[in-house]
C-alpha cells in the first residue's frame, strides 16, 4: 500500500475520523432537530428548560397584596390604582427576605413620564392631566404636594 | 358483457381511480398536533392606548437583566409626530427607558428638534419588540443552531451555543436584535419565556398601566388576544417580508415601519 494515492488518502481519512471524534465529545447529547425541522428547530433541546428557569423579578400587584392587603385595596381604588406597585417601588425580587432591596423611586422624572404635557392628539396621552415641567414648581418633587397613592386633588 | 354493464363498470372504475391517494391516507394525530400545537404565543399592541410612559421598557430591562445604562433594549417605544405638511418626525430617546417627558424630539446627530404645537396633526407612540415570526429569518441564517424556534412559536437564543457571528442581527428585518454587552452573545426579546410558561404575563404587559400591551395564546378561542386578532382590524409590521410576525397592532399607520 505504498503508492501515491493511498498515503494522502489515509491522512484525509484520519482527519475525518479525528473531527468526528471531537464532534462526538463536543456536541451535547440533546443537540438535535426540534418540531419545526432543520430550518427552524435545529438546537440544543435543554436550552428551552434553561430559559424557563430564568429568574422572575417582577412579582405583580397580587404578590404585594398578600402582605400589604390594606394598602393594596385602598390604592387600587384610587386614580393611580392601575399602576403596578413595582413600577415605583422596584421589583419585588428578594423581598420580603431582604427589605432593603426595594428602592422607592420618588423622583420628579417618574411622574413626568405620564404627566409632562405633550401634544399627542392621536394617543391616550392627550387624556392625562399634564404639566409644563419648566413652569410648574421646577426642582420640587411632586410628592411634596401631591399624594402619589391618591392623586385626586379634592381629597388632599 | 352488455353495453349497459360495461358503461356502469367503467364509470365505477374511473371514479374509483380518480380518488387521489392522499385522500385515503390515515392522518397521524401527532402530525396534526404538530401542525396545530395547543399554544402559539402572540402579542397585541394597542397604539391608541400607549401614552409613552416607558414603564414597559424599564421593567423589561430589569426583568431580563439587560444593562440599564447601555443603549440597547429588548423592547422600546417610538414616538411619531406627523406635521400638518405631511412630514414625519420620529424619535425614541434611549428606547424610551425614561419615558417621553419633553416636546423636543431627539434627532441624533442633527440635535434636538422642537415642532410647534400648532403644526402637529398626529402624534402617537408605537411600542416595538421581537415579532416572534412564524418564518423567522434570524433562525434560518444562524449557522450553529443557537437561535431556534420552540413549538409554541417563541424564538430563543441559546447563550452557551451562540458564537456571536451576528448573522441573526443582520437577518432580522425589524432590527430587534443586538449584542448583549455583558453576555457577549446575540440578544432579543423572548416574550419573557420564563414568565409566560409559568402562567404569568410578560414584564412589559404587567408594567403597562394602560393596557396597551397584551400577551396571549392564539390557539385559545377565549383568549382576549386571539379574539382581537380574529375580530378587529389589526396590522403587522413589514408584512411584505413574508415572515408572518406575531406581534399585532391596533391603530397602525402607514408611517410606522
Amino acid at each position: 500500500m505504498k503508492n501515491h494515492v493511498w498515503r494522502p488518502l489515509f491522512v484525509v481519512i484520519g482527519l475525518v475520523v479525528i473531527i468526528l471524534l471531537i464532534r462526538m465529545a463536543y456536541v451535547p447529547a440533546d443537540f438535535g432537530v426540534g418540531e419545526r425541522g432543520y430550518m427552524y428547530g435545529f438546537h440544543r433541546q435543554g436550552n428551552e428548560q434553561e430559559w424557563k428557569e430564568f429568574q422572575v423579578k417582577y412579582r405583580g400587584a397580587a404578590y404585594c397584596a398578600e402582605c400589604h392587603e390594606e394598602n393594596s385595596s385602598e390604592i387600587s381604588a384610587s386614580g393611580h390604582g392601575r399602576i403596578q406597585c413595582e413600577n415605583c417601588h422596584g421589583a419585588a425580587f428578594g423581598h420580603p427576605e431582604d427589605p432593603e432591596s426595594l428602592a422607592i423611586d420618588r423622583s420628579r422624572e417618574l411622574c413626568l413620564r405620564c404627566h409632562a404635557a405633550l401634544v399627542t392628539p392621536s394617543s391616550g396621552r392627550a387624556q392625562l392631566p399634564g404639566i409644563d415641567a419648566t413652569q410648574h414648581n421646577p426642582g420640587m418633587e411632586c410628592s411634596e404636594c401631591h399624594n402619589p397613592h391618591n392623586p385626586s386633588l379634592e381629597e388632599m | 358483457m352488455k353495453r349497459r354493464d360495461f358503461l356502469k363498470n367503467s364509470l365505477v372504475f374511473v371514479s374509483g381511480a380518480s380518488v387521489c391517494a392522499s385522500a385515503l391516507e390515515f392522518l397521524d394525530p401527532r402530525e396534526v398536533l404538530a401542525a396545530n400545537p395547543e399554544v402559539r404565543w402572540a402579542f397585541l399592541v394597542n397604539t391608541h392606548k400607549c401614552v409613552g410612559c416607558g414603564f414597559c421598557v424599564k421593567a423589561c430591562k430589569i426583568e431580563n437583566e439587560v444593562p440599564f445604562e447601555a443603549n440597547v433594549t429588548r423592547t422600546w417605544v417610538e414616538r411619531y409626530v406627523i406635521k400638518r405638511d405631511g412630514e414625519v418626525v420620529m424619535d425614541s430617546p434611549k428606547g424610551a427607558r425614561d419615558g417621553f417627558t419633553s416636546k423636543e424630539l431627539d434627532q441624533g446627530a442633527s440635535g434636538m428638534r422642537r415642532i410647534p404645537d400648532e403644526e402637529i396633526s398626529q402624534a402617537f407612540f408605537v411600542p416595538k419588540l421581537c415579532n416572534q415570526c412564524q418564518n423567522p429569518p434570524c433562525v434560518q441564517v444562524c449557522p450553529v443552531g443557537a437561535t431556534y424556534q420552540t413549538g409554541d412559536g417563541v424564538v430563543l437564543v441559546d447563550r452557551s451555543w451562540c458564537i456571536g457571528c451576528g448573522y441573526c442581527i443582520m437577518g432580522c428585518p425589524y432590527g430587534v436584535r443586538f449584542f448583549h454587552p455583558v453576555e457577549k452573545v446575540a440578544e432579543k426579546c423572548n416574550f419573557c419565556y420564563h414568565r409566560i410558561t409559568k402562567g404569568m404575563n410578560t414584564a412589559c404587559v404587567d408594567a403597562c398601566p394602560f393596557g396597551a400591551r397584551l400577551i396571549g395564546n392564539l390557539r385559545d378561542p377565549d383568549d382576549p388576544v386571539a379574539k382581537a386578532v380574529m375580530t378587529q382590524r389589526v396590522g403587522v409590521l413589514r408584512d411584505e417580508y413574508g415572515t408572518k410576525p406575531h406581534v399585532f397592532y391596533i391603530g397602525l399607520n402607514k408611517e410606522v415601519r
